[in-house]
């Protein structure tokens, strides 16, 4: 397979401080790369090291298999897309996108004729004689996409690019990003810390935390398999328990969690130092079943973990409504529940039985310290 | 009731501005324009016309005068943003936040002491049995004493030092609201340092950069002290003629006259570098 970009064990120290900590990583032509992480977890210096405004303290960075280490950032066919877009207010659109092709001495038909293709291929054909502050927020963002995607860069870098959107636009941006990536099937690296936006658009997610890869692999591998139990905390919603192992260290693992609930988890990540360990446990909402309260005891099935409590709130939201219930020792635990709106719906007090499988209760160690 | 309490607070607010404008601005300028037209027959006796206007084309003297002050004084502009675009952009954009007090500080220095003592400071340096002059001796570059005053080089020195403060200010104010990631845009795609500089930070600096040379456009032209001090009586500065016509011939019709065509000439010279770089007086002075 061939690799638009690799890292090799890339470093960045700025004096004692370590920003990015031994990331290697590789990136196959043509796919949506997403970097997910915390803020302050070193995403923009990874990305700056890439697009050659930061030098590497240690390692490699390869385009299309070529060190560019070397290279300064104006030799390096890596565009990048700025948190807040940095269009050139002093020139109005067209410029803008033929400001790059300028700087390569392109021809004056041939940059009309180019500027014209990118301008309809991001669906702004007519827009190419407006000033940059005529434009909406998306528009920009358009914009910025296509002053770099006339240039044919190997590699897109994005940084954050919706983060100055509102909330609704941001949700359309999502999935015309996915489409412009597909239609002019370039590698793009983005960069995030909505952990929605990375599920969505990408092949590809690598979790970031602390400078250091925690994970890379496909959304759905880093939903339902998490390496550790920062990814399991930090991608999706889960309910999250620390505790500790009363028996067992490798496949089911019998824990006690520290507000006193006791159930049965799979160990994931590596095996567990036997009983004693200190733990955490996610177990996702959606792989809690609600049902009311029949009998004395809630009913036992194998391979299931059960808990009796009594229904605290509702949390409205359309198809992703959740109920909190409140266990019988006092443990608030979140739990999908499709709320109707009929009058068999849960309402607060109400008893009900809770279960979720032995095997989406994921167990990490917690980490000492 | 309301209303007029408003209109009246605006109109207090305004008087002591409008006070200021009319007293000092437009009836002495009314006064002076009035004066120039005015021909002296005889003892008490006037008539009005264009005559000394007249007289100061026919006397190419005092034309070439203005014409030089001109030329030097947009010398002077240039050197002035030379010199401070790059200082303005490291006080900007290199140095850290805290030194950046500091060296603003720096550039207001020269204008703490009067501009008298400050062009002494100049002669004390520059004359014949000056410091420059005996430094050099001692090191045996030059075996007499020179004189580095009165001349060209000397004034047009003396006026970029005085006026650089004025050509910084804007030029830093302007650089400040520079977003770095527009720079870094340039580099990314593709663009080198000269690129940069030329496509992105001097258009986005331009209303810095025309409002600075106005200001020190302005100030250079009508100054008095440092081109008469530093440049000797023949230094040709049309505002010594001014003062010549007014103070010593004492024929304060022609000074009025004089005084005119210098506002005339420098507001012409203004209008057409807004033309030049495409500015106007409302996106340079009053930038949003
Ligand atoms: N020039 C620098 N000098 C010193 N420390 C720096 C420098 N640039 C970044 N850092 C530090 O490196 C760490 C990572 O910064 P970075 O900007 O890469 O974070 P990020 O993941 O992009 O965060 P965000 O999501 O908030 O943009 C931060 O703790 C920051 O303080
Ligand atoms: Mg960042």
């Amino acid at each position: 397979m061939e690799y638009d970009l690799t890292c090799e064990s890339v470093c960045k120290k700025f004096g004692e401080f370590t920003a990015v900590d031994d990331v290697s990583f590789q990136i196959p032509s043509g796919s949506f790369f997403s970097i997910l992480g915390p803020s302050g977890c070193g995403k923009t210096t990874l990305m700056r090291m890439i697009a050659g405004f930061e030098s590497t303290t240690s390692g490699d960075i390869k385009i299309k298999g070529n060190s560019v280490l070397s290279l300064p950032p104006n030799k390096r066919n890596v565009k990048m897309v700025f948190q807040h877009l940095a269009l050139f207010p002093m020139m109005n659109v067209f410029e803008n996108i033929a400001y790059g092709l300028r700087c390569q001495g392109v021809g004056k038909e041939e940059i009309k004729r180019k500027v014209q293709d990118v301008l309809e291929r991001v669906s702004l054909p007519d827009v190419g004689s407006k000033e940059i502050s005529q434009l909406s927020g998306g528009q920009k963002q358009r914009i910025a996409i296509a002053r770099c995607m006339v240039l044919d860069p190997d590699v897109l870098l994005l940084d954050e690019p919706l983060g100055a959107l509102d909330l609704k636009l941001r949700e359309s941006m999502k999935i015309e990003l996915k489409l412009l990536q597909h239609q002019f099937n370039t590698t793009f690296i983005y960069i995030t810390h909505d952990q929605s936006e990375a599920l969505v658009m990408s092949d590809n997610v690598a979790v970031m935390n602390q400078g250091r890869f925690e994970q890379i692999g496909t959304p759905q591998a880093l939903y339902h398999k998490p390496a550790s139990a920062f990814v399991a905390g930090f991608v999706g919603d889960a309910n999250r328990w620390s505790g500790r192992v009363v028996e067992g260290a490798d496949g089911a693992v019998k824990v006690q969690t520290d507000g006193g609930l006791s159930l049965v988890g799979t160990a994931a990540g590596g095996s567990l130092s036997g009983s004693g360990t200190d733990v955490e446990i996610f177990v996702r909402p959606e792989f809690i079943t609600v049902a009311r309260a029949k009998g004395d005891a809630p009913a036992q099935v194998n391979g299931q973990n059960h808990q009796r409590g009594v229904v605290d709130s509702l949390l409205f939201n359309g198809a992703n409504s959740r109920v909190l219930v409140r266990s019988t020792n006092n443990q608030l635990i979140e739990a999908d529940f499709l709320l109707t709106g009929g009058t068999d719906d849960l309402k607060p007090g109400d008893a009900v039985d809770l279960s979720w499988s032995i095997e989406r209760s994921a167990c990490f160690q917690a980490a000492r310290g | 009731m309301d209303k007029d309490i408003k209109r009246l607070s605006l109109i207090l607010l305004m008087a002591p501005f409008a006070l200021w404008i009319l007293l000092l601005i437009i009836i002495p300028h009314v006064g002076i324009f009035l004066l120039s037209l005015r021909e002296k027959i005889s003892y008490k006796e006037f008539t009005y016309g264009l005559g000394n206007y007249i007289e100061f084309l026919n006397e190419p003297i005092y034309w070439n005068t203005l014409l030089r002050t001109g030329s030097m004084s947009l010398l002077v502009t240039i050197l002035a943003l030379l010199i401070g675009f790059p200082v303005a952009y490291y006080i900007a954009k290199v140095a850290r936040k805290k030194s950046k007090g500091a060296l603003f500080l720096l550039c207001l220095l020269p204008l703490w002491v009067s501009e008298l003592i400050r062009t002494f400071g100049w002669i004390l340096l520059l004359r014949e049995t000056g410091v420059v002059s005996g430094f050099l001796q001692t090191i045996g570059i030059i075996d007499q004493p020179v004189e580095f005053l009165y001349n060209d080089v000397t004034v047009i020195m003396g006026l970029v030092y005085t006026v650089m403060l004025f050509m910084i200010v804007p030029l830093v104010s302007t650089l400040d609201g520079m977003d770095d990631a527009m720079v870094e845009a340039g580099y990314n795609l593709g663009g080198s340092g000269f690129t940069v500089l030329r496509r992105i930070i001097i258009p986005y600096a331009m209303p810095g950069i025309v409002a600075g040379s106005i200001v020190v456009f302005m100030l250079a032209a009508g100054s008095y002290l440092t081109p008469i001090l530093l440049g000797g009586k023949n230094s040709s500065w049309f505002t010594e003629q001014i003062y010549d016509q007014f103070i010593t011939r004492y024929n304060w019709e022609s000074g009025a006259a004089f005084g005119f065509l210098l506002l005339a000439f420098t507001s012409i010279v203004v209008w057409l570098g807004l033309r030049l770089t495409g500015q106007s007086l409302a996106t340079t002075v009053a930038k949003d």
